[in-house]
């Protein structure tokens, strides 16, 4: 074997080696390099308890309520399957909306209302101009009413 | 160390039908090679960037969601891209020195790092302005930013190491190692949206599926993808040739070509 097919195969399996162990330490990790739960898994009891965590999913439509004191804003947060309530006092960011993703981080009280202290929106992959906004939305609702019909 | 690539290049070469493959593996050949080359990347680069920020501006629609702060994945993405692609080419370049013991491999590896760095610093900037009014926050530790942000700390690295020993011939091999160990990183930075639950949103364009974005945005950011591959392969070419320059100054054929100079 010539030296330069040596040093060749030293690379590739010193390469291969760490691709090896790169990918078993991070399904070893798969757990703690979790950004946020969804419902489901606080609903399983796989969130930490006790300790501060993030939720993940969809601001259910229609769940949206102001306070009185004008700060305070409670919602729910839903992965279609389960669904947990929320309690935040703060300013929310623009892209906060009913039916959009949502991050947010804070502990689960006794009564299981999740109180926020930090809520960020999700931005999904989707780019598009308003008027095709517009127009996914009319078809999506003339979708709907196909099968209700 | 360069009577072996003259060794392994000549014996390439006497092979009857082969292409001599090293022919441009020595500085002295590839100096005037990387000369004649720059151009044909400066000036296409100069042009695609007036075309690209003109789309990304004035033509792309605003986003329907985002309104106008979208406009950011106009430098921002195609910066992500050229940060992983760049580290990927130093690995390469660094593998290949180290099989074949080609110099240039090295100083090619050592020329991509400042711009690798330079992408990779403006891709978590861009990312930074746009996630305070999309998010509701500068920075977050998800997977994706983190992984980036590791990126950066590895052409960091890498440049420090490298700088750090006298030797350039150490420096090469030290080098070396950091880039291709650091190569692992790139494919979990690619595919950490899709592993992990993160806040950055998935990939809106991919090999695997249709672009998830009107086409019209879609070619605003293209042509500003292939802006930056063109400009970052004009001034890696400029950054080699002053390396070549500076590490061969001993040597025969600088002295020769600074004599013949008009």
């Amino acid at each position: 074997m010539k030296p330069r097919h040596k040093r060749m195969m030293l690379i590739g399996g010193g390469v291969a080696a760490l691709a090896l162990s790169a990918t078993l330490v991070l399904s070893a990790f798969q757990k703690n390099l979790v950004f946020f739960f969804s419902p489901s898994q606080v609903a399983n009891k796989e969130a930490p308890q006790n300790r501060t965590f993030r939720i993940g999913g969809l601001v259910e439509a229609g769940s949206v309520k102001r306070e009185a004191d004008g700060l305070t804003t409670t919602f729910v947060v839903t992965d279609t399957a389960n669904r947990i309530a929320v309690s935040y006092k703060g300013a929310l960011p623009d892209l906060f909306k009913e039916g959009k993703g949502v991050v947010t981080q804070g502990k689960l009280d006794a009564g299981g209302l999740f109180v926020a202290s930090e809520v960020l929106a999700k931005h999904d992959e989707n780019y598009m101009p308003p008027e095709a906004a517009h127009a996914v939305d009319q078809a999506q609702k003339a979708q709907k009413s196909v099968v209700q019909n | 160390m360069n009577s072996s690539v003259k060794a392994v290049s000549d014996k390439l070469s006497a092979a009857p039908g082969g292409i001599n493959w090293f022919k441009y593996a020595s500085p002295q050949t590839f100096y005037p090679l990387a000369g004649r080359l720059i151009p044909l990347f400066a000036w296409p680069a100069l042009l695609l960037f007036a075309v690209g920020l003109y789309v990304s501006f004035f033509v792309a629609p605003t986003d329907a969601t985002q309104g106008d702060s979208y406009r950011i994945i106009f430098i921002h993405v195609p910066a992500a891209w050229m940060s992983m692609i760049i580290y990927l080419a130093m690995a390469f370049w660094c593998a290949l020195g180290m099989i074949f013991n080609t110099r240039l491999s090295f100083m090619m590896s050592q020329a991509l790092a400042p711009t690798g760095a330079i992408w990779t610093f403006l891709a978590l900037w861009t990312g930074a302005l746009w996630g305070k009014p999309t998010w509701g926050a500068w920075w977050v530790w998800d997977a994706r930013l983190t992984s980036e942000l590791i990126l950066l700390f590895l052409y960091l690295g890498y440049m420090a190491l490298v700088a750090a020993m006298d030797d350039p011939r150490r420096a090469d091999r030290a080098g070396a190692v950091v880039a291709i160990v650091g190569a692992i990183n790139v494919p979990i930075i690619y595919f950490s949206v899709k592993w992990w639950n993160t806040l950055h949103q998935g990939a809106s364009v991919s090999m695997t599926s249709a672009p998830k974005m009107a086409s019209i945005m879609l070619m605003g950011m293209l042509i500003m993808a292939l802006a930056a591959w063109a400009y970052s392969i004009a001034v890696v070419l400029v950054r080699v040739r002053a390396i070549m320059l500076e590490r061969e100054r001993n040597t025969d054929w600088v002295a020769q070509m600074l004599e013949n100079r008009p």
